[in-house]
């Protein structure tokens, strides 16, 4: 379970975090919308601990991520998030991207790191490209790739940082095909995105975020068929 | 006007104990190297540590290096550290000076490595549990010799011919101070230099060549 209770941060003078309140229930997808600016990111890297905050608390499975005596890299292999930018390590093969921290981290022998990383890029489809370097992949190969890395450290949450914002329009299907297929085999996760589509068939619930507030969170079909916030409703018409 | 006659012969026959000179300016030149890398990583990480002392230590290095005759620091590694009573000797103090040198350049040459590789990389391995030296370690540092790998062969190249310094030292087994010798000794002053020139280049010629050859069996990517 992941608890956010009251999140407050600022870059500078900037608050972007006006105080957030959100618990994620093991096994549920939450996704999260809004406009550029409005700190859904942020609270993405404040739940990993890349972000300190200000005030407030998160909790994941009852760790609070910022208190000073939690060791963060520990807490971080439980927490697997893939970002916009792909970040493919351009010096290791496929293979080596989803083996490395398994065997430098997580101290997999490995022969059992190589299985679980090929068991992982078969799954998201990328069976065939294990000697390949990421250069010589495409971009949705690439993040196909980074959620496979991801996910052979064997996470008990997935967070998603607006993963297809960085494709090409035809590469953002098969992104999405492999979010929807980890929502289906129950993996806990939080994404940020601005596919509403995909938002709508997948969440459990959908967190809308304006200015650094959480002014509404619904099942999908409650925030999509008769959202109340105003602001959400202009959001909602101006990206129809 | 001219009425020097060539004699290659005679500096041909002294062929052999330049080509053991040779060996000993090529050891001089990897052993600086090798630990130059490794000083030059150090450096760097005090660089990135944020701590000041620390940052201090290595911007001071680097500044010394790039912006000083090599000749003054080789020198400062045999006499000055002499004023001392601390004595090397010069095979010691041209090996000292020339890594001090390398350590600089390179260090620099790695800032500027570091700069073409994105903040992403490393968060990227934070986020999959790295501590920051593993990220460092196993994400970053790969990264950084490839793209400074040519700049490490020009230094290697630098070090060959920064050994010809060893003989205001009292440097005399290298290529440079056999030659020197050499001279003294048969006045076959054109000949000995120029055969030792082509020894040089013959040597860096031979480094560029074979680090084109490594890089392209190390960086596939």
């Amino acid at each position: 379970m992941i608890e956010i209770e009251n999140v407050r941060k600022s870059f500078g003078t900037l608050e972007v975090l006006k105080g957030i309140d959100l618990t994620v229930q093991k096994g549920e997808v939450v996704t999260v919308i809004g406009g550029s600016g409005s700190g859904k990111s942020t609270l993405l890297t404040c739940i990993n601990g890349l972000e300190p905050i200000d005030s407030g608390r998160i909790l994941v499975d009852g760790t609070e991520v910022h208190a000073k005596a939690t060791d963060l890299n520990r807490l971080r292999r439980k927490i697997g998030i893939v970002f916009q930018q792909f970040n493919a390590f351009p010096h290791l093969t496929v293979l080596e991207n989803v083996m490395l921290a398994q065997v430098k981290v997580l101290k997999r022998p490995k022969a059992e790191a190589e299985a679980e990383a090929v068991k992982q890029l078969n799954h998201v489809g990328l069976g065939d490209k294990l000697a390949v370097y990421p250069s010589r992949l495409s971009g949705g190969q690439q993040q196909r790739m980074a959620i496979a890395r991801a996910l052979a450290m064997s996470p008990g949450y997935m967070l998603f940082d607006e993963v297809t914002s960085a494709l090409d329009p035809q590469l953002v299907g098969e992104v999405l095909d492999t979010l929807r297929m980890l929502a289906r085999e129950g993996m806990t996760m939080i994404c940020v995105t601005h596919e509403m589509k995909f938002a709508r068939e997948v969440s459990d619930r959908v967190a809308f975020f304006h200015k650094g507030v959480m002014a509404e969170i619904a099942p999908p079909d409650h925030l999509f068929g008769a959202p109340r916030d105003p602001e959400l409703q202009k959001f909602l018409s101006a990206t129809h | 006007m001219f009425n020097y006659t060539f004699q290659w012969k005679q500096a041909l026959a002294r062929l052999p104990q330049m080509l053991d000179g040779a060996l000993v300016t090529m050891q001089i030149a990897l052993l600086s190297m090798a630990i130059g890398i490794l000083l030059a990583i150090v450096l760097t990480m005090f660089r990135l540590s944020g701590i000041r002392v620390l940052s201090a230590i290595a911007r001071t290095w680097v500044e010394i290096a790039r912006n000083t005759p090599a000749l003054f620091q080789i020198y400062m590694a045999h006499f000055g550290l002499g004023s001392f009573g601390i004595y090397l000797s010069p095979f010691a103090s041209i090996l000292l000076g020339i890594t001090f040198n390398n350590a600089g350049y390179l260090t620099e040459n790695f800032r500027g490595a570091l700069k073409a590789i994105p903040d992403t990389q490393a968060r990227a391995a934070r986020s999959l549990g790295f501590p920051q030296a593993g990220a460092f370690r196993y994400v970053v540092l790969p990264q950084m010799l490839r793209i400074a790998f040519l700049p490490m062969t020009n230094q290697m190249v630098w070090a060959i011919l920064m050994t010809s310094l060893g003989v205001t030292v009292g440097m005399n087994s290298d290529l440079y101070g056999v030659t020197q010798d050499l001279n003294a000794l048969t006045f076959r002053t054109f000949e000995l230099f120029a055969l030792a020139a082509v020894i040089f280049y013959v040597i860096t010629k031979a480094i560029t060549l074979g680090a084109r050859l490594i890089a392209a069996r190390l960086f596939r990517y």
